[in-house]
């Protein structure tokens, strides 16, 4: 592993066309993943995670415009993905040097096949070294349990399956999105312990996770996502531990180990946001400066982020 | 109640579940824990009338159900709602949102379009989501539209299959919120399967541990 590689994202949207609308499902991402080192990207559900990890892949479906730059720089001549052919991407990036953990692993994998037969393909294509039953076991699946269709495996043994196969290739990036459904606690902190050795070794991580305790294990970077845009980012210990932005804090307080209470309100819809920040309807420290978009400024976007107001 | 008792389930030679016994109590939430693979789906499955155990008896309010799936008897059938652990698996692709949540009702003659946006609206789905097809909205927004399709027939027992297990803190916090209100309201009995012991904690009167091949302890 070099230290010259690494992933530069700048302005990163992406919008959909729908009948009569456009949603805005990512706005202006800017942001770094290096090698050596995990960033964890969580935010409420619909806030643009999995569309952000899908981009940098060329995954979007056809009405989706994607605009901005993400270079992947890796030695050589750096590749910018979203301009990328998906030639380019399929040949050279996918599976490769990205790997992607998708979501609901189960769709995506093939129904009429075993997972052995899928885990085999990928280590054949990727001339991985390693067998299939060497990488299951590293994810925790017993040889036999690789011999079931997809719909004959429980939801946590998809996951570990979806797992396998997008680290057959050891690829240098790992973009997981949600790698720990349906896995129990033993399992949850295998998997986490692995993408942390992937760090150690130096290989680079972006994890998109609901689980706030695990993140703070796990990853060294901490970016908060709301209604489309990067709106907190920091060391985790820091973010989690003293966070600025009203929603970061919110979101804190929600864990079944605190106060267990939503954000209160609902999530503003992505086809009309408002002008100015867009939490003003659910924030509760509001006030007319919140009218004009707060600017990200020394890792927050917020007019009144709150240890300003507690100084 | 909501009984199973000595249920025996097989997958070819596989047995996911022998001779499991468990009581879904009146005005309770039963938590139901256990490792990854050691057939809390298979329970859920049962118990919603949608998998013919191979042996044993389910009994829905005194009735031994006697027929599964489509032939179960409609009164049975939907005294029981299951919220699946996997979303995308448990809708039809062909079904805009609104349509996916009104599924129930429209199946048994009588949609009502008010009632599908009220519980639109209770879970968290904003109006514009409700006119997309599934592929169109992210995992959790399909899971708050699989919440309501399960309340659409105000089912007295609710199996929630890890309701929560890739939602952000926030809207499992929001969700969990939604099944309790409804248990207030209705008085209806709740079995949470998760692998979350917090979450339980947190969530559940009494938590049941189910190990392999479904050997059940109080944990
Ligand atoms: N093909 C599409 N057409 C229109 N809108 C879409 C499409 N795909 C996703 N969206 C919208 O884009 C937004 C971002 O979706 P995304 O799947 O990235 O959310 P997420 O943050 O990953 O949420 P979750 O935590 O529920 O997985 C959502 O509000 C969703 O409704
Ligand atoms: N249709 C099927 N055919 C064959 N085997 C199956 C089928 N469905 C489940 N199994 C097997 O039965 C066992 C129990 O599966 P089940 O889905 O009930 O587990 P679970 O406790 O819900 O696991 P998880 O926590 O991972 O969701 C597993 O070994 C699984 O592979
Ligand atoms: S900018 Fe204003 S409305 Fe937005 S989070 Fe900060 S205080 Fe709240
Ligand atoms: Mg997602
Ligand atoms: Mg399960």
């Amino acid at each position: 592993m070099t230290g010259r590689r690494r992933l530069r994202v700048q302005g990163l949207s992406v919008s959909f066309r729908i009948p009569g609308a456009t949603v805005r499902a990512v706005s202006e991402a800017t942001f770094e993943v290096r090698p050596g080192s995990c960033l964890a990207l969580v935010g409420e559900s619909g806030c643009g995670k999995s569309v952000l990890a899908h981009a940098l892949l060329g995954l979007l479906p056809d009405n989706a415009t994607v605009s901005g730059q993400a270079w992947l720089e890796h030695g050589e001549e750096p590749v910018e993905l979203l301009g990328a052919s998906q030639a380019v991407l399929a040949r050279r990036v996918r599976g490769r040097e990205i790997g992607l953990i998708p979501q609901s692993p189960a769709t995506h994998l093939t129904p009429v096949r075993t997972a052995r037969a899928q885990l085999q393909e990928a280590v054949r294509e990727l001339g991985s070294h390693a067998t299939a039953d060497d990488l299951a076991a590293r994810y925790g699946l017993r040889p036999r349990e690789l011999d079931r269709y997809p719909h004959e495996l429980s939801g946590g043994m998809a996951q570990r399956v979806a797992n396998a196969i997008a680290l057959a290739g050891d690829p240098w990036l790992v973009l997981a999105d949600e790698p720990t459904s349906g896995l129990d606690r033993p399992l949850v902190d295998r998997a986490m312990g692995t993408l942390r050795e992937l760090c150690d070794e130096g290989r680079a991580v972006l994890l998109i996770t609901h689980d706030l305790r695990a993140a703070e294990r796990v990853a060294d970077d901490l970016a908060v996502m709301y209604a489309s845009r990067l709106v907190e980012v920091g060391p985790v210990a820091e973010v989690l531990g003293r966070p600025r932005h009203p929603y970061t804090a919110g979101l804190v307080a929600a864990q079944p180990d605190r106060a267990f209470v939503p954000v209160p309100g609902l999530p503003p819809e992505l086809t009309r946001l408002p002008g100015g920040c867009a939490f003003r309807s659910r924030c509760g420290h509001e006030t007319e400066r919140c009218a004009v978009p707060p600017p990200m400024d020394g890792g927050v976007a917020c007019h009144h982020a709150l240890e300003d107001r507690h100084a | 109640m909501l009984e199973a008792s000595g249920i025996t389930v097989r997958y070819g030679r596989h047995t996911a579940l022998d001779e499991t016994s468990l009581t879904i109590m009146p005005g309770k939430v039963t938590g139901l824990a256990g490792p990854s693979g050691c057939g809390k789906s298979t329970l859920a499955r049962v118990m919603a009338l949608m998998l013919r155990p191979a042996s044993g008896t389910l009994t829905v309010d005194g009735t031994i159900v006697t027929r599964w799936r489509q032939r179960a008897a409609r009164e049975l059938r939907i005294r029981v709602a299951l919220i699946y652990q996997q979303p995308r698996l448990a809708v039809d692709p062909r079904l805009k949102l609104a349509e996916v949540i009104g599924e129930p009702l429209t199946a048994n003659g009588r949609p009502d379009e008010g009632r599908v946006t009220e519980l639109a609206r209770e879970t968290g789905l904003t109006g514009d989501l409700l006119t997309r097809w599934p592929h169109e909205v992210s995992d959790g927004q399909l899971q708050r539209a699989c919440v309501a399709r399960a309340l659409t027939l105000e089912p007295r027992y609710l199996i929630c299959d890890e309701m929560t297990t890739m939602l952000d803190a926030s809207t499992q916090a929001h969700l969990v919120g939604v099944v309790n209100a409804y248990r207030e309201r209705t008085g209806a009995r709740v079995l949470a399967i998760s692998h979350d012991p917090i979450l339980l904690d947190r969530w559940a009167d009494e938590v049941v541990g189910l190990a392999g091949q479904g050997d059940l302890s109080p944990s």
